[in-house]
C-alpha cells in the first residue's frame, strides 16, 4: 500500500513512470525491479557506512548503555521496587531501546541534508528511478541501521533482569523496527523541508530532550502534571516506549504495574498503538516523498 | 552571424529507430520566478543538434545558462517550454529513460567521501539497476580505464583531486551511457591532472565513440573539441567547428605599442577603415582588420611621421577568445569565466 501510494505521489514528477510500464505487465515488473535495486543501493550504502565508521557506531551504542548502567544503576538503589513494580533498570530498558534506535534513525534526516550540501544528492537524483524511491530507500536504510543497533542492545536484556526468551526478543525486535521506521520517516519529513544541517541540529537540541522526558522512558507518565501528560499523548516516542514496555510486561512479574499512555484515563489497546505509530510513519513518509518529488 | 556547419541535419521523424542526434533541442526555454514577481530567464530558446559520437564544447561565461541547459538535458529540471531529445528519448515524456542512457559529471564532486572508490561504484551500479554480475564486471573495467585499480579500496577522502575526478568520470561511465555530460570537468585541477582527465576523455571518444557534451571556459580545451557552441545570456550565439568559427571572423588583430599611446590612438583612427573600433588600453592600441600584417607598415609610417616611436607591432590570426569577444562583446577571461 505504501509503495503504490508513493508511486502516485511520484507520478506528478515523472510522467515516465507511468508511460514506461504502460500496457505490458512485464514492463511494469522490470520497472519495479529497477526501483527495488535502487532501494537496495541506498540500504547498502547505509550499512556500509555503519560498518565503515566503527568508532562512531560504537559511541552511538555506548550512549544508551551508559544511561542504563550509570543512571539505571544509581537510581535503582533510590527507587523502591514497590513504586514501579519492577527494578528501575528493567523499567528503564524499553526507553533505552527506543533511544538506541532513535539516534541512528534521526541521523538519516541529517544525512539527507548533508548529502544535499556535499552534492551527493545530485548523484542520487540522476539515477533513473523515481524520487519517491530514493526517499523510500533512505527510509529503509535508516530503519535497518537503527534496528541493527537496537538488536545489539538487546544483548543486555539479561543485565536488567529480563529472560532471553526468543518470543520476548522477537517482539521487542518487531517493536524496534516499527519505532525505527516511524522515527526515520518523521526525521525525513523534517529533513526535506530544511536546507541546512545546522538548523536540523539546533531543532533536535531543542526538541529532543522534552520528547525523551515526555516519552515515559525515564519515569511513568502519570507522575507528570496533567498538561504534560496530555502532551505525551501526542508524542510518537511515548507510543514507541509504551509498545516496547508492554512487550516486556508480559515476561516480568509486576510489569503491569506501570501505566503508560492514557486516553481519558484508559490505556489504548496494544494493536491500536502499533497502528497509530505505523500510520504516522506512513503519512510522514508520503508527505516527505511528495515534497521531495516536487519538480524544480 | 551564425557560422554553423552541418546543422542542416535531416528533420527528425518522431519515431526514428536510430537517432542521428545524441542531443537535439528545439526552442528550449527555462525560466525561474525571480524576486518580486519578476522572471529570470536562464535559457531562452535553445536550438541545438549534437550528432552521435561528437565531442561538443559548450562555451560561455558563468551564469550564461550552461549548467541549467545540462540540467534540462539530463531531465533533472523541467523546461518551461520547448522540447529536447537526448539519447533518443524525450526529456519530458521519458525522463527515466533519458537518465538511464546519459552519464553526468557535475561541476563539483558528488562522491561519498566516506566510502571507498569501489563502494562508490557499486552503489552507482545498483542505483542504475545493473545486475550484480555485470556491476562487478563493469566496476573492474572502469577502475582499470581510470587507472585506479590499485586504489580501489582507498576511502575517497584519501584520493587526490585528479584521482577523484577520474573516479567520477569512471562512475559516470559505469552504466555505459550513450551521451556523457561533463560540467567543467577540469575546474580546480592542476595542469597535469587536467591533461590526465583529457587523456581519459579522448580515449573514450576514440575507443567507444561516446558522445561528449562538455562545458568549459578553458579555451585550449574547447579548441580540441569537434564543435563549439557559444552561449551567452541563455542564447546560443554561434556554433561550428573551432576552425570555422575563427574563419568566420576573418579579421586579424593588430596590436601596437608606442611611446605615446593616446596620440597614436588618434593617428591610427585617422587611417584605419572607418567602421573599425580602435581601443587603447594598458596592452597598447588594438584593432581588427583584414590582412593585418599588411596594415602594420602603413601604421608605422603614419606614426613616425607624427613623431611617435613604435616599440612593438604585431598581427595575429583570430583566436577562440576573439571569436567569443566577437559574439558576446566580452572576453572570456574578463567575463567572469574564471572561478
Amino acid at each position: 500500500m505504501t509503495t503504490s501510494a508513493l508511486r502516485a505521489a511520484d507520478a506528478k514528477d515523472a510522467p515516465g513512470t507511468s508511460d514506461s510500464g504502460s500496457g505490458s505487465g512485464s514492463g511494469r515488473a522490470a520497472r519495479l525491479r529497477l526501483e527495488l535495486r535502487a532501494v537496495h543501493a541506498l540500504v547498502h550504502r547505509d550499512l556500509l557506512r555503519l560498518a565503515g565508521q566503527r568508532v562512531h557506531t560504537a559511541l552511538l551504542l555506548l550512549h544508551p548503555v551508559l544511561y542504563l548502567l550509570v543512571l539505571g544503576g544509581g537510581l535503582a538503589a533510590l527507587i523502591p521496587r514497590s513504586s514501579l513494580g519492577v527494578d528501575y533498570r528493567t523499567y528503564l530498558f524499553p526507553g533505552m531501546l527506543m533511544m538506541t534506535v532513535q539516534t541512528p534513525a534521526v541521523m538519516v534526516g541529517i544525512r539527507l541534508i548533508t548529502d544535499r550540501e556535499s552534492g551527493y544528492l545530485r548523484e542520487l537524483l540522476m539515477a533513473p528511478v523515481g524520487r519517491s524511491t530514493l526517499l523510500l530507500g533512505k527510509c529503509a536504510g535508516g530503519t535497518l541501521a537503527a534496528t541493527v543497533q537496537g538488536a545489539v542492545l538487546l544483548g543486555l536484556a539479561g543485565v536488567v533482569g529480563l529472560p532471553y526468551d526468543p518470543l520476548l526478543l522477537a517482539t521487542l525486535l518487531a517493536g524496534m523496527v516499527l519505532a525505527s521506521f516511524t522515527i526515520t520517516a518523521l526525521a525525513l519529513a523534517l529533513a526535506v523541508t530544511l536546507r541546512r544541517a545546522e538548523t536540523f541540529h539546533t531543532l533536535l537540541g531543542v526538541v529532543m530532550m522534552p520528547l525523551l522526558f515526555l516519552s515515559g522512558g525515564f519515569f511513568p507518565l502519570d507522575a507528570l502534571p496533567g498538561w504534560a501528560g496530555t502532551l505525551a499523548g501526542a508524542n510518537p516516542l511515548a507510543y514507541a516506549v509504551d509498545l516496547l514496555r508492554r512487550c516486556v510486561a508480559h515476561h516480568v512479574p509486576g510489569g503491569h504495574g506501570t501505566p503508560g499512555i492514557a486516553w481519558a484515563g484508559r490505556q489504548p489497546p496494544l494493536l491500536l498503538e502499533a497502528a497509530l505509530l505505523l500510520t504516522s510513519g506512513v503519512l510522514a513518509l508520503l508527505w516527505a516523498a511528495r515534497r521531495f518529488s516536487r519538480p524544480e | 552571424m551564425q557560422s554553423s556547419t552541418g546543422d542542416k541535419g535531416p528533420t527528425r521523424t518522431p519515431r526514428a529507430p536510430e537517432p542521428v542526434h545524441a542531443v537535439s533541442t528545439r526552442g528550449l526555454v527555462k525560466s525561474y520566478p525571480g524576486p518580486r514577481g519578476t522572471t529570470t530567464h536562464a535559457v531562452r530558446g535553445l536550438d541545438l543538434d549534437v550528432p552521435q559520437g561528437e565531442t561538443f564544447a559548450f562555451l560561455g561565461p558563468n551564469g550564461a545558462g550552461k549548467s541549467t541547459t545540462i540540467a534540462l538535458l539530463c531531465a533533472l529540471a523541467r523546461p518551461t517550454s520547448g522540447h529536447a531529445t537526448v539519447a533518443g528519448a524525450d526529456v519530458l515524456a521519458r525522463p527515466h529513460l533519458v537518465r538511464r542512457h546519459v552519464g553526468m559529471l557535475f561541476q563539483h564532486s558528488t562522491l561519498d567521501a566516506d566510502l571507498t572508490a569501489e563502494q562508490n561504484l557499486r552503489i552507482h551500479a545498483r542505483l542504475y539497476g545493473l545486475p550484480r554480475r555485470q556491476a562487478r564486471l563493469r566496476t573492474t573495467e572502469v577502475l582499470e580505464t581510470a587507472g585506479l585499480t590499485d586504489r580501489r579500496r582507498s576511502p575517497v577522502r584519501t584520493l587526490s583531486g585528479g584521482m577523484r575526478r577520474r573516479l567520477e568520470i569512471a562512475r559516470a561511465l559505469l552504466h555505459s551511457p550513450r551521451v556523457l555530460f561533463l560540467d567543467e570537468p577540469t575546474t580546480g585541477l592542476d595542469p597535469h591532472a587536467r591533461a590526465e582527465v583529457w587523456d581519459q576523455l579522448r580515449a573514450l571518444r576514440d575507443r567507444h565513440g561516446n558522445t561528449l557534451f562538455v562545458t568549459t571556459h578553458y579555451l585550449e580545451e574547447a579548441e580540441n573539441c569537434d564543435r563549439i557552441g557559444i552561449i551567452d545570456h541563455g542564447r546560443l550565439v554561434a556554433q561550428g567547428t573551432p576552425l570555422a568559427l575563427k574563419a568566420a571572423i576573418g579579421d586579424d588583430r593588430v596590436v601596437l605599442r608606442t611611446s605615446d599611446d593616446p596620440t597614436a590612438h588618434g593617428v591610427v583612427c585617422g587611417i584605419a577603415p572607418q567602421d573599425r573600433a580602435v581601443t587603447a588600453d594598458t596592452d597598447g592600441i588594438s584593432l581588427r582588420v583584414p590582412d593585418g600584417s599588411a596594415w602594420i607598415p602603413r601604421f608605422c609610417t603614419a606614426l613616425e611621421r607624427a613623431g611617435i616611436a613604435v616599440h612593438t607591432a604585431s598581427a595575429s590570426r583570430p583566436t577562440l577568445d576573439d571569436v567569443f569577444f566577437h559574439h558576446t562583446g566580452r572576453s572570456l577571461h574578463t567575463a567572469g569565466g574564471g572561478r
